[in-house]
Formats: structure tokens, sequence, C-alpha cells
């Protein structure tokens, strides 16, 4: 492949999220003059702010979980599934880890191992429901996870909150106990302060990212670089062709379930390991959607699924200086991230079409110049 | 046997279910005696009232579906219909609030079409960015906070309190007014006699004959009206064969994309509707986060009912009953007699799978019958919790029992473009 091509193939593969991002800030602009704001004011503070060092912190943290949560959803699309129940599992994986590690006290680092291992093991039990309703019974994830979400948000979740609420703190919100130093995983501030100033307003940046990280490398690996994920993107591609080279594609699709549980199992640590310690009624919710939202503006490849999580992170923490200075609603950022999502696969599908075209007339093209050997059809 | 049975004509079969399934609860209530609340007039009433929505939704995923396009978006259209049927009906009264939540449906189907159907992006990935744009602190969020906020009782998450349509009772039957004369009672007289079985029966018709609300029945005719334009109108045959075999409907000149267009539009304002729907009936008030996933489980009443109006009217009636009984269940004790229930008919799916030589069946259905019986024997009273996530368990138990049986529209699902085959 020439240089030329590849400056093409990448101009195409950024065309689309460029254009959805530009089209949703338009379109956001749009509404803001509708609403009687100014977009420039607007969007000229979440840029000033953005780039301010607390903010970064800020948009790191919150696209930590993001990212987990993209590679959760990105592991099940990559075998041609729909997980749409990382919510479910992140928040039943959150809520065991919170309480195991705030009912043992080990030492340092046995503590997080626990913590972690659980809310992976739960995320994945959780998960391998639907997997095994679709294996052994044909039941479609889509539907399973989707009422697995439903048993664990509007039943389960609240009521083991309440059964087991630690009434002894002063917490308004009942709440798992609180998990003690040990079981905390420590803050990058000392590391970063190394290039930059010091860090104010409190902000910690959370070394849950060093585990994002990891998953992501290892995701990459795991999908691109070994046996195992070749088939499992083979059987994901073509179930039938997959088996007859001897992939059974049950066992994938159970496979495959498992591990994006696992990883969804991981969402939710940000929040028990490095900032309020516990799960309690008012922990945050919706990260599972968001991380299909960021999978598919990834498209499924780690560092697409990166810069989604940042630039989605980027919007909420800008949600709350567009508040406090009053130049909008904060909740213009959850439109642009709906429309930037929307639009996304929208220009997806058009420049996989426009690329259809396009290779089809260069094949023509490469057809009509080289010199045929048979006069069949060749007659003008 | 088995064939007989499927020859009967639908609402047959769901008439003897039903009938069944009242002398179960009866029984039940009969032995147990810890609760009246299974079989009551207001049970009946709260399930009818809660079924509204479900129906609504799922009704909506039936145009879709039909039409070949899977709708989990249904979700985020409800919430716009509740956001619109609030503004409607606080501005120019409840029945613009039904048009209202219609209309803001119907733009939610709107795009999941230009999308799915002019773009061709997968059908879950547009209904789950439809969800993210509109569900809780969304653009609905943005909508209150720009107008609610402005109202009186108005916050950003709420409108200021709506009015209800009128509602009907019954004459003869349920002792409705004709005129200003009070016809009698009768079912209300059955009930009271606390005759086993035909009480039982009387008391749960007559909540489904008093106060009616007349959105209720616009709701309940539209399920004749869905069967009646789906399988008798030219219109429903092309919108039929857009779910079924579009490269076919094509070469026969139907219009496929119009007639898609059509059904996810039309799935979108019924979805509004539903939405509208919790606003001026159920709720009185616009309030963020009040669809709770009924949109997802009208989808699951979809898949229960088998793509079928009458089906999927049963399916929200049953996902409905645990929600009708909580509501005036403050001790948990209609709940807890709910559990036998549960335990009861697991038990008949454990012979009948016996009979029919499925042991997997037999196994699982055998399981969770006695988990039931147990939970039933050692508690007194269940936790409010259960009646929340019935609805799901009862559809992914369906899904186990009898995902091979169910028969979703072929072409669902599938992104179509002209002129590819």
């Amino acid at each position: 492949m020439n240089l030329a091509t590849l400056g093409r193939r990448v101009g195409l593969a950024l065309a689309a999220p460029a254009m959805a991002t530009a089209f949703a800030f338009s379109l956001a602009a749009l509404v803001l003059i509708v609403s009687g704001s100014d977009p420039l004011v607007a969007f000229g503070e979440m840029l000033e702010n953005g780039t301010r060092l607390e903010t970064m912190v800020d948009t790191l943290n919150r696209a930590t979980p993001l990212f987990l949560s993209g590679i959760a959803a990105a592991i099940g699309f990559r075998m041609n599934l729909f997980n749409i129940g990382v919510e479910g599992q992140y928040l039943m994986a959150a809520f065991f880890a919170a309480a195991a590690g705030g009912a043992v006290d080990l030492p340092p680092v046995l503590h997080v191992g626990l913590i972690l291992v659980v809310a992976v093991t739960v995320g994945a039990t959780y998960s391998g429901i639907a997997g095994v309703l679709k294996v052994t019974r044909g039941v479609n994830e889509v539907i399973s996870t989707i009422m697995l979400n439903g048993i664990a948000v509007a039943g389960l979740l609240p009521f083991l909150v309440r059964a087991l609420a630690d009434d002894s703190g002063s917490a308004n919100v009942p709440g798992t106990t609180e998990i003690s130093e040990s079981g905390r995983m420590p803050s990058l501030n000392g590391v970063v302060e190394i290039f930059t100033r010091e860090i104010g307003k409190g902000r910690e940046l959370s070394s849950v990212l060093l585990i994002a990280a990891a998953v992501g490398v290892l995701y990459h690996v795991f999908i691109s670089r070994t046996r195992f994920g070749f088939d499992l993107r083979a059987s994901g591609i073509n179930p039938f062709a997959a088996r007859v080279g001897g992939v059974p594609p049950q066992r994938m699709v159970l496979i495959a379930m498992l591990l994006s549980g696992a990883a969804a199992g991981l969402v939710g640590m940000f929040e028990v390991l490095s900032d309020k310690f516990k799960y309690d009624q008012s922990f945050v919710q919706g990260l599972g959607f968001g991380g299909i939202a960021v999978a598919l503006l990834g498209r499924n490849h780690p560092i697409g699924i990166a810069i989604g999580a940042v630039l989605f992170g980027f919007l909420d923490a800008s949600s709350g200086v567009l508040q406090v200075s009053g130049s909008a609603s904060r909740e213009i950022v959850v439109i642009i991230q709906g429309v930037i999502l929307l639009a996304a696969v929208v220009a997806y599908e058009v420049v996989s079409r426009f690329r259809e075209r396009e290779e089809a007339r260069m094949a023509a093209l490469a057809l009509q110049a080289t010199p045929t050997t048979s006069n069949a059809g060749g007659a003008a | 046997m088995m064939e007989r049975w499927n020859a009967w004509p639908s609402w047959a079969r769901w008439m003897s279910i039903t009938a069944v399934g009242v002398f179960i609860l009866a029984t039940v209530q009969l032995v147990g005696s810890d609760t009246e609340q299974l079989t009551s007039v207001t049970t009946a009433q709260a399930m009818l009232r809660w079924c509204v929505p479900i129906l609504l939704a799922g009704l909506g995923g039936l145009f879709a579906e039909r039409a070949g396009v899977v709708n989990i978006g249904l979700e985020g259209m409800m919430i716009l219909g509740t956001w619109f049927g609030a503004y409607g009906a606080f501005n120019f009264g409840p029945w613009w609030g039904i048009a209202f939540g219609l209309f803001g449906g119907a733009l939610g189907g709107l795009i999941h079409a230009i999308a799915t159907v002019s773009f061709g992006v997968d059908h879950i990935v547009s209904g789950v960015a439809i969800n993210i744009l509109f569900g809780p602190g969304g653009a609905t969020r943005y909508l209150s906070d720009q107008i609610f906020s402005t109202y009186e009782g108005g916050a950003i998450t709420q409108s200021p309190r709506v009015d209800r349509v009128g509602s009907f009772t019954m004459p003869f039957l349920a002792g409705g007014n004709i005129g200003s004369w009070e016809s009698p009672d009768l079912l209300g007289w059955l009930d009271d006699q606390g005759w086993f079985y035909i009480s039982d029966i009387a008391g749960l018709t007559k909540g489904l004959m008093a106060q009616i609300s007349l959105f209720t029945l616009l709701a309940l005719a539209l399920v004749p009206i869905s069967g009646w334009v789906l399988w008798r109108t030219r219109f429903g045959l092309r919108l039929r064969i857009a779910g079924e075999d579009p490269v076919a409907g094509e070469t026969l000149g139907v219009n496929i994309y119009r007639h898609k267009y059509a059904g996810v539009i039309i799935s979108g304002a019924l979805a509004g509707l539903a939405g509208a729907f919790i606003v001026i009936e159920l709720t009185g008030i616009y309030r963020e986060g009040q669809t709770n996933g009924r949109g997802f489980i009208g989808l699951a009443a979809l898949i229960f009912g088998n793509y079928r109006p009458g089906g999927i009217l049963a399916g929200s009636l049953l996902f409905a009953y645990p929600d009708g009984i909580s509501l005036r269940d403050l001790d948990g004790s209609a709940t807890h007699a709910l559990l036998a229930v549960i335990a009861v008919v697991l038990t008949g799916v454990f012979i009948f799978s016996l009979v029919r030589q499925k042991r997997t069946d037999a196994a699982i259905a055998l399981a969770f019958a006695l988990g039931a019986a147990i939970w039933y024997g050692v508690t007194d009273e269940a936790p409010t919790w259960l009646p929340n996530i019935m609805p799901f368990v009862f559809v992914l138990l369906v899904l186990v029992f009898n995902s091979q049986r169910l028969r979703m529209p072929k072409a669902s699902g599938m992104v179509y473009r002209k002129g590819e085959t």
C-alpha cells in the first residue's frame, strides 16, 4: 500500500466521526440560539474550562469507566452479539464488589485484588445468564439482557442496597459500608505533578485509569493477535463458515458473553475504588449505554474507543461549568452526545457506501486498463 | 391433543387460559386465605390502567417489527410522548395532550426511520442512540428546563399537574348511570356474594368495566384496529411484506421504503400515546424517569404475544397484574400469595413438559416451582421489589420454555437496500 492510499484510508476513517461531531455541535448551536443562549460563549467556556489541568483530570476520570464499558460492548460486537446488558452487569458487579470490600479488612494489594475479582466474577456471571440462555435455548441476547437490566435496576439493586445498608454512618443515602484505606486505589496526582503544576480543587487522577489501559491492551492483543480472537471474529462474521473451520459457534458465544460481562464488571470500579468507596442509592447509572455509544463511535477499535470515551468524558465534565456560569443549560451536553452518536453511525454507513462505490469504480477502471486476452464481452 | 388446541381460534384459547388462570387465583385465595386482593375489583382496575402503556408500546413495537424494523427505541419515544403529552395537556387540555403525545412519539419514530431505513444503520444501534438522546437527563430535560421551569408548579424534572379525560362505567353490569338513573350493579352484587370462582370472575370483570377512562377505551380499541389494519387492508399486507420478504415485495412493485417509514412512524406514535397515557391518566404529571422501562416491557409483551395484537393485549395484562396487586397491597400479602400461584403454574408446566417428553424443560420448571413454593412456605410476606421484577422474569421464563414456538417477521432486523438481494 502506498502513502497516498494510506492517507486516503485514514482520511475516510476519520471523516465520519469528524463530520458527526461537527454536525452535533452545529445542531447544539442551533438549539442554543433558539433557546436564547449564545453558543459561541457556551462553547468558548467549555473549551477554556476543558484546557485547565483540573478539568483534564476530571475528563480522564470520567472517561475511564466509559472506556471500560466501551470495551465490554465491543467484545460483544466483535462476535456480532449485542450486550445491551452492560448496564445491569456493571451495577450488580459494583454492588457486590463494594459490599465485599466493605465487609473485610485485608492487606493493601490483596484487598483491592479481592474487590476486582468479585467485580469481574459477578459481571461475568450476570452476562453469563444471557449467554447460557442464547446457547441452550436460542433466546435472543438483546431481549434477555434488557430483561436482566430490568431485574437488576428495577428490583434487585434497590432492595439489596436497603438490605445491606450501613446505618452507622451519617450518610443520608443508604449504601454499603465504606471500604477501608487498604482497599482503595492510589491517586496518580504525584506522577502527573512531576510534569505539571500542582493539581488543585481536590481533584485526584484515579489509578483505575491504568487498569482500563491494561484492559484496552489486552483486548487489542486478544482480538487481533491471537488465534482465539481470530476464531471469535470469524464466528461473528459467519458462524457457519467458522463451524466448518472447526470453531464451535455456541462456545464462542458463551465465551464472548462471559468476557464482555467480565469487562463490564470493571466499569463501576472508578467509583468503588477511588471515588465513593461504596455503593449507594446515588451510584452513577447509564454508563452501560454510554459504553455502547463509545464503542460504536470508536468502531470497536481500542484507540477509537479511547478517543470516544475522552470526548464523552470531556462533555460530561463541561456540563458543570455551563451550569455554574449560566451561559447555557447543562443538558445541552447530553443532546450533543446523543446527536454525535446518531450522526456518527449514519456517517459511518454513508462513508462505507461511498467506499464500496469507489472500490467498484476503481475495479472497473483497472479492468478497462488491462488489455483483455479474450474477446468475449469486448464487443463495443 | 396439541393439534386440536392449535385449531381453536385465538380468542377461545386466550379465554380458556384466562379461565384456568382465574381458577388458580381463586383456589390459592381460598386455600391460602391471606388476602382477597388477587381477584378484587380494585386489582382488576389497577391492572387495566397499568396495562395500557405496556399495550400501546407493544402495539408500537408490532407495527415496526411487522415492517421489518426492530424498535428498541420504544422507551425513548415513550419518554417523548410523556413530555409532549404533558405540554399539550397543560396548555390545551387532556385531549390535546393525547394528540401532542402521539406527535412527539411519531417524531422519535421518524428519526429511527431516517437512520434505519434511509441510511441502513443497524436497528439496535439506532434504538440505543434514541434512548440515550431522549432518556433521563437528555433532550427532554433540556426541554423541561426551557419550558416547564417557566410554568408555575413546574421544574426542570417535572411539569405542573394536568387533568384527565373522562371515564365510563358499563350500565347494568357494573352499575353505570344512564342519564341520571343509576342502573343495577350485577357484577358488583355477584362479587359480594363470596361464591367461589363465580364471585372471583365477577370481581375481575367488574374491574374491567367500572370507571374506565375513555383513553383506556381508545387504547383497547386499537387492538382490533391494529389487527384489522395489518391483516385486512392492502396497506397492512404491503407493510407486512416489507417485514417478511422485502425483495419479493419490491418485485411486486411495493414501495418498501415508504411502508417501512409508515410502520416505524406509527410505531413511534403509539409509543408516544403510551407516554401520554402515563402522564394524563396514571400520574397526572410529567416526571423524569417515570416510564421506568415500560417501553422495554412493551417490547417484552410483543414477544410474549408472538407478534400479534391479541397476544400483546394478553401479555400486557399479565405483566400489569403484579403492578395492579402491589398498589393496594401494603403488607405484601397479596404478592406473597402470587408466589403460590407461580408455583402452581410452573408445576403445570412441569407436568405438561413431562407428558411431552421434554426433560430439560421439566427439570427447569420443577426447580423454579420448588423455589417459589419454598419461598411461599418459609415467608409470610413478599418483599416490595418482587412485583417490579415479575414482568422481566415472566418474559425470560416464556422465552426459555417457548422461544422455539415464537415466530418473528422473517426479515425483521435486517437492513434492506433497494436493488440488492
